[in-house]
């Protein structure tokens, strides 16, 4: 068993409870929602922390999915489950499934968060990739009040974010758009696996069947999710096609930074950059299609 | 005599019979498993028990300057800090190895792995020690390591054991095997010669427990009680008994359940020395568990061979000789658990299961700075290395010959009436068929059709597999002339007592770590005394209660106590015999054995049952002649030879073309065990090995980066399968018994981990035909089968 080093621990009553913790506290505090990235780290010492504010009890605050015609919110506390489970999610937007059929085990799925997951800022976090190609925005609470940030501005460098040591992540927000279909992708080397590379994908078709806008966001390949707007741009106005898939491909596998380690070398993760964002679009057109 | 049976479906039902003796049924031990019933070691507390936190070595090569303990010990919890320097005032500082080394329980002079024992810290909870670490100050002078095994025999290379009078390099041992000159002939006259470097990358056993102990020193006493997680009581006693200078009728070591050895808990490690040092020092218990990262950092690895095969045949398929180098990687220590005239445990068998008329190994093994171990994760003692080798040579030369790999392999095998056939390399496999077991696999994964579909899937483009291996094992750990662990001999003590009502409680040297022994050991005994297996108790694990012998590693189980307690049982019915003969007053020879009773020769209604003569035994009346009462035997049994098991594997796989990734879509295993003792049981062994197998070929390997920082340190890192990596295993049986073993059973408990790995790699290879690829090094992970696509493949270190 490994134990952690001695920190204190406090159950937050409401929000403003936490914000006003962190407050007193500063960076030697920390919150804990599904404590599925938090706790490893402090248990293998990487990081010890002297405080510990406990959000779960704020499930009627944070944790809920607001589907709207036009916005779905989810709150920061809504857990990978829910977010697995939800009809009204995959149907809006489907690279939310694909993403967590694939994302860790059903253990940590019952716990982990989706706020905890984009605030960890893990290089090879799915979810903050799909946030990234749903272009999400993020509502961050301070004792100041509330602040939005765009996810392409979320993540400030390897597990740091635009979330203040006093600040908390309150909810993503998505906006609906017409004839829109989204898939995500993932290689991993064993089920419940950090991926090697994943990628996801979102298009919307014009009503002749080009493509209105379409945008890729892509994990494991850099130090935070990359979104390509090159892509975007590349695909705006056009047919669907393979070819056009390629081209997409190629723009993804020459616009990300992986690196070699024991997950694979850089020139198979920008090959899978490539491959995988092919994929994704392959797919998501297709279902946008079949939504009409 | 071979018999092909059927596979039946896993149902439940199927299982859940009631067998007097042999046969399907539930396991005795599994209502306590899943229950949350069972007694591991870190199950047990003591009053006033205290808890031991190693540290460990944050570099792989150093020399250890400085520990300044101080702050450590002026912790309110701690009780105690141990160094080095302690020890070797105790004379403790190093001990051997079961390979006839040293390795140092705690550094003394310089550290030699990342992960090494430095110093230990016994306090109040597991929290405060582990806490306390942090305050232990230590001051390497840090060296270059030797991570490269290529590179540990070069003159710059820095000698790791200068500890050792006089040594000037990083040469571990040679060993050869075989007839040099004789295979130099065969490779002369051959058509066709093949040769590939071909590596067993290092991996870890990872059982789900992790090693631990609880010493219980009783100063007045002068008595140690010792719980540890141990594949082999006995044995340890012994060497405790040795290394602490404690009489050995003083020591008891208790290993409680087990959760998984796989040969990972058979070496006495340096934090089992810690906690009984802790326990002596603070005059409490202590309790010492190893986290997940230190069994993985630290403890027994596996493999690490970088090995060069060449096989010499005939242009139309006749295998003439097999030569092998092998680079052999033993860390810092030479810690691996073999019989001692085995360094290389059983890898000679790398001849596989071929007749040919030459063959011949020559290996050199190195120190390196890296964690000890080397034979563990159901190795059979190396015979996972060898048939790896065997079996991917052989498919190199079908690719080379263009040939079928199954119409090579049955061109080749050993013939039935060439048993017992002694290998070119010495050894005497006891009997085998091998082409029925071949053909059954063959029909099961229906091998034609699956060429067939495998034609069209590349026409179109689709990468699919289709690899096939063939092994014999040689496990049973042995005949005590010529195998000893550190010279205690391999033979296995069994005691069996029969209560006055038919109830009867077997004691075996043996322990079982997840294996089933307290049904499988249960039911040989009720088939000889003809009594039900739930009325057999199975006793095992705890030195002062059970016979002395070796434990539990390389299949060697129902092998050496399987004989034990078959005969013991016969022993003990030989003494029924007596006692009935009194009862029917007939001669012994008059009675007639029934599984469970004897009768007068040719009058049934006579009969009296083994529980009747118990109770005559124990009882008031009369016993013939000469005979004491109760009913019991003991018996060490010293096997004449090891058994050897033999399986074939087909594994169809399909590689993605675009992400490289690989699935095993079928996997067909044919196992000859020879005489089934549980067919379940069996089959969870199969399972359980090819499990492990898939971990193996596709993504598990202990690396190291160049400092020598083990980059396997987590189960994050260190990837083991899951349910979702693996087919619904097909497997079949054919039976051909050991005709020297007592009930005619061979060892099982690794023959598919043994059998696996090459069917799994041969089958992506062959997936990677179109490429050209002939061999791809495990693991094959998504990047690794993306190199070899094209045309870069590359060894893993
Ligand atoms: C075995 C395993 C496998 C995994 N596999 C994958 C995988 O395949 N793909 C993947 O993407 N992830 C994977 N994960 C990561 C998992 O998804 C995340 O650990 C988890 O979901 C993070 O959420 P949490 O609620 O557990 O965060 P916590 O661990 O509770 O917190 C993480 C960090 O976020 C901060 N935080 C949490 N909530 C907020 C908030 N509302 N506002 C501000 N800061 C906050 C915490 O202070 C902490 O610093 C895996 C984890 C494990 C243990």
């Amino acid at each position: 068993m490994q134990v952690p080093a001695p920190f204190e621990y406090e159950r937050a009553t409401s929000v403003d409870h936490a914000i006003g913790l962190l407050e007193r506290l500063g960076g030697s505090a920390r919150l804990v929602a599904g404590g599925h990235s938090l706790l490893p780290m402090m248990k293998l010492r990487l990081a010890n922390f002297e405080y510990l504010i406990d959000i779960n009890d704020l499930r009627d605050e944070l944790g809920y999915l607001d589907v709207r015609t036009d916005e779905i919110r989810i709150g920061a506390l809504t857990r990978h489950r829910e977010l697995l489970e939800s009809d009204e999610l995959a149907a809006a937007f489907p690279i939310f499934r694909d993403a967590e059929k694939v994302i860790a085990d059903p253990v940590v799925r019952n716990w982990g968060t989706l706020g905890g997951s984009l605030c960890q800022a893990d290089p090879s976090e799915d979810l903050s990739a799909v946030c990234t190609t749903l272009d999400g925005r993020c509502v961050i609470r301070g004792q100041s009040g509330e602040r939005v940030v765009p996810m392409t501005e979320f993540h400030r460098g390897p597990y740091e974010t635009a979330v203040g040591d006093d600040e908390i992540l309150i909810e993503i927000r998505f906006p609906v758009r017409p004839r829109g279909g989204s898939a995500f992708e993932k290689v991993e080397r064993r089920a419940g696996d950090w991926a090697v590379v994943s990628a996801g994908a979102a298009v919307w078709l014009l009503d002749d069947g080009r493509i209105a806008d379409a945008r890729v966001g892509l994990a494991a390949v850099g130090p935070n999710t990359t979104a390509l707007p090159e892509i975007s741009a590349a695909l705006t106005g056009r047919e669907p096609s393979e070819e056009l898939y390629d081209e997409a491909g190629r723009l993804a596998a020459q616009g990300c930074r992986p690196e070699s380690d024991m997950r694979g070398s850089e020139e198979y993760k920008r090959h899978l950059a490539g491959e995988l964002t092919k994929r994704a679009l392959r797919r998501s057109v297709e279902r946008a299609r079949e939504r009409g | 005599m071979t018999t092909v049976g059927d596979r039946k479906p896993a149902g439940f039902e199927d299982n859940d019979q009631h067998p007097v003796g042999h046969g399907r049924m539930l396991r005795k031990e599994d209502p306590r498993f899943v229950r949350g019933r069972g007694n591991y070691v870190d199950d047990v507390q003591l009053p006033g028990m205290l808890h031991l936190a190693i540290l460990r070595a944050p570099v792989a090569h150093a020399r250890l300057v400085s520990i300044d303990t101080t702050a450590a010990e002026a912790h309110p919890k701690v009780k105690a800090v141990v160094t080095g320097a302690t020890l070797e005032t105790l004379n403790l500082a190093w001990m051997p190895t079961l390979s006839n080394d040293v390795q140092a329980v705690l550094v003394t002079d310089k550290v030699r792995f990342q992960g090494q024992e430095v110093a230990f810290v016994v306090a109040e909870d597991r929290y405060a020690a582990r806490d306390a670490l942090e305050l232990i100050d230590v001051e390497y002078d840090v060296l270059d390591p030797v991570i490269d095994v290529r590179r540990a025999l070069e003159d710059a290379a820095p000698v790791i054991r200068d500890d050792l009078e006089g040594k000037t390099d990083n040469h571990c041992f040679d060993w050869e095997t075989g007839d040099a000159a004789a295979t130099e002939a065969v490779f002369a006259k051959a058509d066709v010669v093949v040769s590939q470097d071909i590596v067993y990358p290092r991996v870890h056993p990872a059982p789900m427990e992790t090693c631990g102990a609880v010493a219980d020193f009783d100063p007045v006493e002068g008595r140690l009680t010792l719980w540890s997680t141990t594949q082999a009581p006995h044995a340890h006693r012994t060497l405790y008994a040795i290394v602490a200078g404690l009489p050995e009728h003083k020591i008891r070591v208790i290993s409680p359940d087990i959760g998984g050895g796989f040969g990972n808990k058979v070496p006495i490690y340096p934090g089992y020395v810690c906690a009984v040092v802790g326990s002596i020092v603070t005059g409490k218990p202590v309790k010492w568990m190893e986290d997940r990262s230190e069994n993985l950092v630290s403890t027994g690895f596996a493999r690490d061979y970088v090995m060069r095969g060449e096989i010499a045949a005939t242009r139309d398929g006749r295998i003439l000789g097999i030569r092998t180098h092998v680079l052999a990687d033993h860390g810092a220590f030479n810690g691996t658990a073999a019989p001692v005239k085995y360094p290389a445990g059983f890898f000679g068998v790398f001849t596989g299961s071929y007749d040919l008329e030459a063959a011949y190994c020559h290996m050199t093994a190195v120190y390196t700075n890296k964690a000890p171990g080397g034979v563990a994760y159901a190795c059979s003692f190396r015979i996972t290395e060898a048939v790896y080798l065997v079996e991917r040579i052989v498919d190199c030369l079908a690719a080379e010959l263009a040939m079928d790999p199954v119409e090579l392999r049955l061109k080749n095998f050993i013939k039935p009436e060439q048993f017992p056939y002694t290998t070119k390399t010495g050894w005497v496999y006891d009997s085998g068929n091998y082409e029925p077991t071949m053909r059954k696999a063959m029909d099961l994964a229906g091998y034609e059709d699956l060429r067939r579909e495998q034609a069209e899937k590349r026409a179109r483009g689709e990468l699919m597999g289709i690899g096939v291996s063939f092994f014999t094992e040689a496990v049973g750990a042995g005949p005590r002339k010529h195998m000893d662990i550190l010279g205690l001999g391999m033979a296995d003590g069994c005691e069996l007592r029969v209560h006055p009502t038919g109830k009867a409680v077997v004691r075996l040297s043996v322990q079982s770590q997840g294996q089933g022994h307290e049904t499988t050991f249960a039911q040989i005994v009720g088939e000889e005394l003809g009594i039900p297996p739930a009325d057999v108790d199975v006793v095992h694990g705890d030195t002062d209660n059970t016979p002395f012998g070796l434990g539990t590693y390389g299949s060697r189980s129902t092998p050496v106590s399987g004989g034990a307690a078959a005969l013991v049982a016969r022993k003990v019915r030989d003494k029924a015999r007596i006692v009935a003969s009194g009862m029917l007053e007939v001669s012994a020879d008059d009675l007639v054995w029934d599984k469970g009773s004897f009768h007068v020769a040719g009058d049934p209604s006579t009969a009296v049952t083994i529980q009747d003569i118990a109770m005559r035994a124990h009882g008031a009346g009369d016993l013939p002649e000469g005979y004491e009462g109760a009913l019991e035997a003991q018996i060490t049994y010293n096997p004449p030879n090891l058994t050897y098991p033999h399986g074939a594997y087909i594994c169809v796989v399909d590689v993605d073309p675009g992400t490289a990734q690989v699935k095993v879509r079928r996997f067909v295993a044919v196992d000859d065990c020879g005489t089934r003792i549980n067919p379940m049981i069996i089959e969870g062994q199969i399972h359980g090995g090819l499990t492990d197998g898939v971990g193996m070929a596709l993504m598990e390997i202990v690396a190291f980066d160049e400092d020598g920082n083990c980059l396997g340190g987590s189960l994050m890192d260190y990837l083991l399968p899951t349910a979702m990596e693996v087919p619904d295993w097909e497997t079949g049986f054919t039976v051909t018994p050991s005709p020297h073993h007592p009930i005619g059973a061979k060892g099982v408990g690794e023959s598919a981990t043994v059998g696996s790995p090459p069917a799994i790699v041969n089958a992506v290879v062959d997936a990677l035909a179109p490429f050209g690829v002939r061999h791809a090094d495990m693991p094959l992970t998504p990047s690794r089968v993306w190199d070899a696509m094209r045309g870069q493949a590359r060894p893993p270190i």
